[in-house]
């Protein structure tokens, strides 16, 4: 027989350390005491988020949602609520809660807002019946028999859609541009060619809901009278690869891709090409040119590819999360959308949150929505209960944003005004653990891997950059080489051909900019505050502390730490790898790391 | 299906829609949702999907479907299962290898009682209703 309620307590790390065992076991003792263990099950859940309201209770079926529960509380929820059927007001979260209302409307709870998503985690994405069934392709439905193109267009423009790609320009004004071109054949292609170190929502976005790519992309077909579509994706995503030409296959079944689409005489088709994974064939142009089966190397704009793209010929590109927003913009409306997010920039923003967070993952929110927000009610904060540093966005071409930002709403304005930028969406959380010079050398490690040396400022500009990084990360910097890198950065930014080499030594002035003292300290001082440089750190014996136990001795991989048992250990310095494994097996705090 | 009409894909999508509703409330028998993308599959979601089948054989349960989606973006707790039973409030569990998925079987699906442990709160509230 199932159970009349379910009360669910969070067992999360941040509520466990804030009295949640306790409350469990209160809440356990109560049922039995009530005499009602038949009524209701006790569950101990994940953590929900949120994490600063904690311990957090929530009842099913009626999703009541209790914050700050005590143990002292566990009678009066089981008397209250269980038996009784009345919830207790004064530990609900949204105190106005009238009684039937659940979590979902409580805004501040549920701080995602998933349209680009919609689908992801709730169809199976390898029916397109499904697909359908959730409103799927009404708005192409829409396009081809009830909307001229400039209406879809405008539609778009008043929304107030951006690319999401990075750079943020009006998706309606690209589209605008390629209508009004006059050409024998245009194209539509789709960026798939997700690149960003720790960014995946673009392809979860094809893995769940491919269709909403097709659709979006036959919309574009028919508003500016293109009759061929690319999905540009890297090889190394199988699985969305296997999923997107499935979809294909069906989409071309039902007659809603191929020839006379819905009966109409409007005709539409969409193939893949694989990219072989290079971080600059996600720039445009070099994108074209892959896709055309040269190398994939940038060229200068203008021409755009708006107008001159895909074998010279007009070419609107968007990025998946600007198509996956499409149809829902159209069915739902200009206003509806416009009505999400900030004064500048409309809609919800796909982040891949990673790094030094305790709940990582893909999440949807609105613009305006602040770093505090992501970090702590949906990441449910710093691992390990450590101290936030910094968060990295926009990949290799962002920068990172300090505490001192973690209030300011995001979008693409606010974040360029920071330093950083949109970028695709990847989030990565550091904590005081990350040293930023060790974090910067590796961005810049990539685009110099990355770049394609066509033009001198990326490819010797980086080159040179990185070295000096390196330089400084083993404690051989001096005060000039902190000019050099500014001097360079500057340099590339400006000179540069494409946005890969102009935006590259962003995550190089942002960190000056934000941690000049974490520079100087490697500089003048010759340490690493965060404790990373390998360089400039040393393991020693605390001899006061050292028992002799030989733990150390025997987990050390080189075998460099000597000595008897029961007497002081010794590490040799010049043999040690700083792998830090002493640190941790020693149980009597006799290493030390500094 | 051959390729259809403007007319034939509404009321496809009707009759899809309607099924969905159904299939959320009068149907009685229960549904396993496995979160299939890259990662899910990564974290093991393939052998959670085989111990569910495993186990449903197992105790001869006939009108339980499991079906795959896409991520559900809970990345911390991957492979992620969504369980509908009728009667029951719809959960979404965290870290489900072949034994919580044993458990699930046993536990939520059989004997109607939620599985301790594992599970999260769904991201967000759908826009599409």
């Amino acid at each position: 027989m199932a159970y009349k309620n379910y009360i669910l307590v969070c067992a999360g790390t941040a509520c466990e350390s804030s009295k949640g065992v306790a409350l469990y076991e209160a809440l356990e003792k109560e049922l039995k005491a009530q005499g009602v263990e038949a009524e209701a099950q006790l569950v101990k859940t994940g953590c929900f988020g949120f994490c600063e309201q904690g311990p957090i209770v929530k009842i099913l079926p009626d999703e009541s949602f209790y914050v700050k529960v005590g143990p002292e509380h566990a009678a009066q929820i089981v008397s209250e609520h269980i038996i009784k059927g009345r919830q207790v007001k004064e530990l609900l979260y949204d105190k106005d809660q009238t009684a039937g209302s659940s979590s979902d409307d409580i805004g501040f709870y549920q701080k995602q807002q998933r349209i680009v998503l919609r689908n992801c985690g709730v169809i199976n994405p390898e029916y397109i019946d499904e697909y359908i069934a959730r409103d799927g392709y009404a708005a192409l439905e829409k396009v081809v028999f009830d909307m001229s193109a400039d209406e879809v267009i405008k539609e778009l423009t008043d929304a107030g859609l951006r690319g999401r790609g990075g750079a943020g320009f009006p998706t309606g004004v690209k589209w605008g541009f390629t209508k009004k071109a006059q050409s024998d054949q245009k194209y539509i292609v789709c960026n798939a060619d997700e690149g960003d170190p720790g960014a995946y929502m673009d392809r979860s976005t094809c893995e769940g809901d491919p269709h909403s790519v097709l659709e979006a992309m036959t919309i574009a077909g028919h508003t500016v009278g293109a009759n061929q579509g690319f999905i540009y994706i890297r090889a190394e995503y199988p699985l969305a690869i296997e999923r997107l030409n499935n979809a294909i296959d069906q989409a071309r079944e039902y007659g809603l891709l191929g020839d006379n689409i819905l009966g109409s005489d409007f005709s539409f088709d969409i193939e893949l090409r694989l990219g072989a994974g290079a971080f600059v064939c996600g720039e445009e142009t070099a994108l074209l040119a892959s896709i055309e089966g040269k190398r994939g190397m940038p060229i200068p704009r203008p021409p755009f590819p708006a107008v001159k793209g895909l074998w010279g010929k007009p070419t609107v590109i968007n990025n998946v999360e600007t198509w996956a927003n499409i149809p829902m913009i159209l069915l739902k409306g200009a206003a509806w959308f416009s009505g999400i997010g900030t004064e500048t920039t409309k809609g919800t923003k796909v982040f891949a949150l990673t790094g030094k967070i305790n709940n990582s993952g893909l999440i949807e929110v609105p613009m305006g929505t602040t770093l505090r927000e992501i970090i702590y009610d949906i990441g449910g904060g710093i691992r390990g209960g450590k101290k936030f540093k910094a968060a990295q966005t926009g990949g290799p071409s962002g920068g990172v944003i300090t505490e001192e930002f973690l209030d300011i709403p995001i979008d693409y304005e606010s974040l360029q005004s920071i330093g950083s930028m949109m970028g695709s969406g990847g989030m990565i959380v550091m904590d005081e653990d990350d040293c930023m010079i060790d974090v910067t050398k590796f961005y810049l490690d990539f685009t110099v891997d990355e770049s394609c040396g066509k033009c001198a400022p990326c490819r010797i500009g980086g080159r040179t950059n990185y070295n000096i990084l390196d330089k400084i990360s083993k404690g051989q910097g001096s005060l000039e080489d902190l000019d050099t890198l500014k001097t360079l950065a500057l340099a590339m930014r400006k000179a540069s051909l494409c946005g890969l080499g102009q935006t590259a030594p962003n995550p190089v002035m942002s960190t000056i900019h934000y941690f000049e003292d974490e520079y100087l300290a490697h500089i003048n001082d010759g340490t690493c505050p965060a404790g990373k440089c390998k360089d400039l750190l040393a393991y020693t014996v605390v001899e006061d502390k050292c028992i002799g136990c030989t733990a150390c001795a025997r987990v050390c991989p080189v075998n460099c730490i000597s000595g008897e048992v029961k007497s002081v250990h010794v590490i040799d310095q010049d043999q040690c790898i700083k792998c830090g494994q002493c640190l941790t097996k020693c149980k009597f705090d006799a290493i030390l790391k500094g | 299906m051959a390729k259809m009409t403007l007319e034939q894909l509404r009321e496809l999508r009707d009759s899809k829609k309607m099924e969905m509703t159904q299939r959320d409330g009068e149907e009685k028998a229960a549904r396993i949702v496995i979160g299939m993308g890259t990662c899910g599959i990564a974290a093991g979601a393939k052998e959670a999907f085989d111990a569910f089948l495993d186990e449903l054989n197992s105790h001869a349960v006939k009108d339980t479907r499991i079906t795959q989606t896409g991520c559900m973006g809970l990345c911390f707790s991957e492979p992620t299962v969504e369980v509908i039973v009728p009667g029951m409030p719809r959960v979404i569990y965290g870290n489900v290898d072949g034994k919580v998925a044993r458990r699930i079987v046993r536990e939520h699906i059989i004997e109607k009682s939620l599985v301790s442990d594992h599970i999260f709160d769904k991201p967000a509230a759908d826009i599409i209703k």
